[in-house]
């Protein structure tokens, strides 16, 4: 059989754009069941442990109920903005994953085979994507015609707005450093003596920067006052039930995950191994060299979703007072000390 | 394919535009606003412009239109009353409007080789960047026009907090 480059090119991306989905969608729920058990452990209980071993089939017994349970539209609804919001959430969520490059440059006939797609604008396209994701959590609000959801996402759309300037302030430190904003160069700027050429330790202040506000970006405690749940019942999906709520809880996952990929490959080398060269390029034949890109890949990540739920258990919520004085007189004054000084040592060292 | 997504989207930013319009309810008329700005990125992108679709994205749809909304609920705006429309609106607004059009398309149609021709989807998947072009244009020619509008900027933010912080 004989394929043109351009239906080998389409069927490899349908290909990785099924493969990916499964796999993070897979993630998502094995992510919400490592919450629990990790929140269980640190608050001295036990967790889900009795849909099979060690609780491992919990989310799937979570996706059954959540699929059974009747769908509820409450009257005074608008109709089509209440159906369209949760879609949108969690199709943003998703769609940002597809430039994530996930293990070292493999190619076959022409196609990248470890991500979905290579831009060379790759991290714009992240930030641009999350930034249209806060219309599902803004609509869901004001449509539900409710006032603790309009409450919800009113915090929400503030939050997320005042956050992403520092957001995105703060990786502007990472590209001056790779010069680019291609995912696979900033990866490729932080390769050449494994940890040691990480991008945390000369952007230590850029990384923490992003850390708060990626943790409010995508509404997790500690700055998850708009589904404060002692103050607004359950914010902005208050009146969602069975598959919408579902999806506005992936959507959540779905970004956390988003936010500790992009922290791997921004800060922390990507696919890259943290050994550098102690170990040969080609170690353990083709297949293996393959695969262990990826397994880092995967345990960075785990790293940093661990680390977000650890925080959840650890801390208290924010006053909204407080969430907003943070993030203006705080975090964004700190974004902008932190580029002017990148731009200073690069342009004199550099 | 680069023909396709530009009639798809033009298309589709067309019909949002005149949604815009034609909706009564202030958050529907937003929204369709927000159709526009994407379908309007994604014909720059096609265009070989992709750090303006992504800044198109990320400023007007990210930002902008998501506090537009944000006042729009916060004011709990109601839907708008149907009005005749003005008389200037019918004898000049119109006129002029398809007058412009008119002249636009003329000049297009007619001066075609002195405009010049876009490559379509130049750069769309290779690693060339037309973003060190733009700041070599915004850092070396058009530096003063840049930071003039930057200081305009500067004013009108703090005019809004003058007029927006309370009389103590």
């Amino acid at each position: 059989m004989h394929l043109s480059d351009f239906q080998i090119f389409l069927l490899l991306t349908l290909l990785k754009i099924a493969v990916v989905l499964v796999i993070t969608l897979t993630a998502v729920a094995y992510t919400v069941l490592l919450e629990r058990k990790v929140l269980g452990r640190i608050q001295n209980r036990w967790g889900p442990s009795r849909t099979g071993p060690f609780g491992l089939l919990q989310p799937l017994a979570d996706g059954i109920k959540l699929f059974l349970k009747e769908d509820l539209m409450p009257l005074a609804v608008a109709r089509p903005l209440f159906v369209l919001s949760p879609v949108i959430a969690l199709s943003c969520a998703l769609v940002s994953i597809a430039v994530v490059p996930f293990g070292a440059l493999f190619t076959y006939r022409g196609v990248s085979l470890f991500e979905i797609s290579d831009i060379n604008i790759g991290l714009l396209v992240i930030l641009g994507i999350t930034s249209i994701g806060v219309y599902g959590i803004a609509l869901s609000g004001w449509s539900s015609n409710n006032k603790y959801s309009l409450l919800g996402s009113l915090r929400a759309s503030a939050q997320i707005v005042s956050y992403e300037l520092a957001l995105g302030l703060s990786l502007v430190g990472v590209v001056l450093r790779a010069g680019s904003l291609r995912l696979r160069d900033i990866v490729g700027s932080q390769a050449h003596h494994g940890m040691l050429s990480w991008n945390i330790w000369p952007q230590l202040l850029g990384f923490f920067i992003y850390l708060m506000a990626a943790y409010a970006e995508t509404n997790r405690a500690p700055f998850d006052l708009p589904e404060a749940e002692s103050e607004l019942v359950a914010g902005y999906h208050t009146e969602y039930s069975s598959m919408k709520f579902a999806m506005f809880f992936m959507a959540e996952y779905a970004n956390m995950i988003t936010v500790s990929c992009v922290a791997t490959l921004l800060f922390f080398g990507g696919a890259s191994s943290p050994l550098g060269h102690l170990l040969p390029v080609d170690f353990g034949g083709p297949i293996l060299s393959a695969i262990f890109p990826i397994l880092w890949f995967v345990f960075k990540v785990f790293c940093f979703l661990f680390l977000y739920i650890w925080v959840r258990s650890t801390l208290p919520r924010f006053r909204y007072d407080q969430l907003m004085s943070f993030g203006w007189k705080f975090l964004l004054p700190l974004a902008m000390v932190n580029i002017l000084i990148t731009s200073l040592v690069l342009a004199f060292h550099g | 394919m680069q023909l396709a997504l530009f009639f798809i989207f033009g298309v589709l930013c067309v019909a949002g535009a005149l949604n815009l319009l034609f909706q009564r309810h202030p958050i529907n008329s937003a929204l369709s606003l927000v159709v526009v700005m994407m379908s309007l990125a994604i014909i720059y992108w096609t265009l070989g412009a992709e750090f303006l679709a992504a800044a198109q994205v990320i400023v007007y749809s990210g930002a902008i239109m998501v506090l537009f909304t944000f006042v729009i609920m916060l004011l709990n705006a109601g839907e708008e009353v149907r009005t005749r429309g003005s008389r200037a609106a019918y004898f000049a607004g119109i006129p002029g409007v398809v007058g412009v059009f008119a002249l636009l398309t003329y000049i297009f149609v007619h001066e075609r080789a002195a405009l010049g021709y876009a490559t379509l989807g130049g750069s769309l998947n290779s690693g060339v960047s037309n973003m060190t072009e733009i700041s070599r244009v915004l850092f070396t020619d058009l530096l003063l026009p840049f930071e003039v509008t930057s200081i305009l900027i500067l004013v009108a933010i703090l005019g809004a907090v003058v007029l927006a912080r309370k009389e103590s």
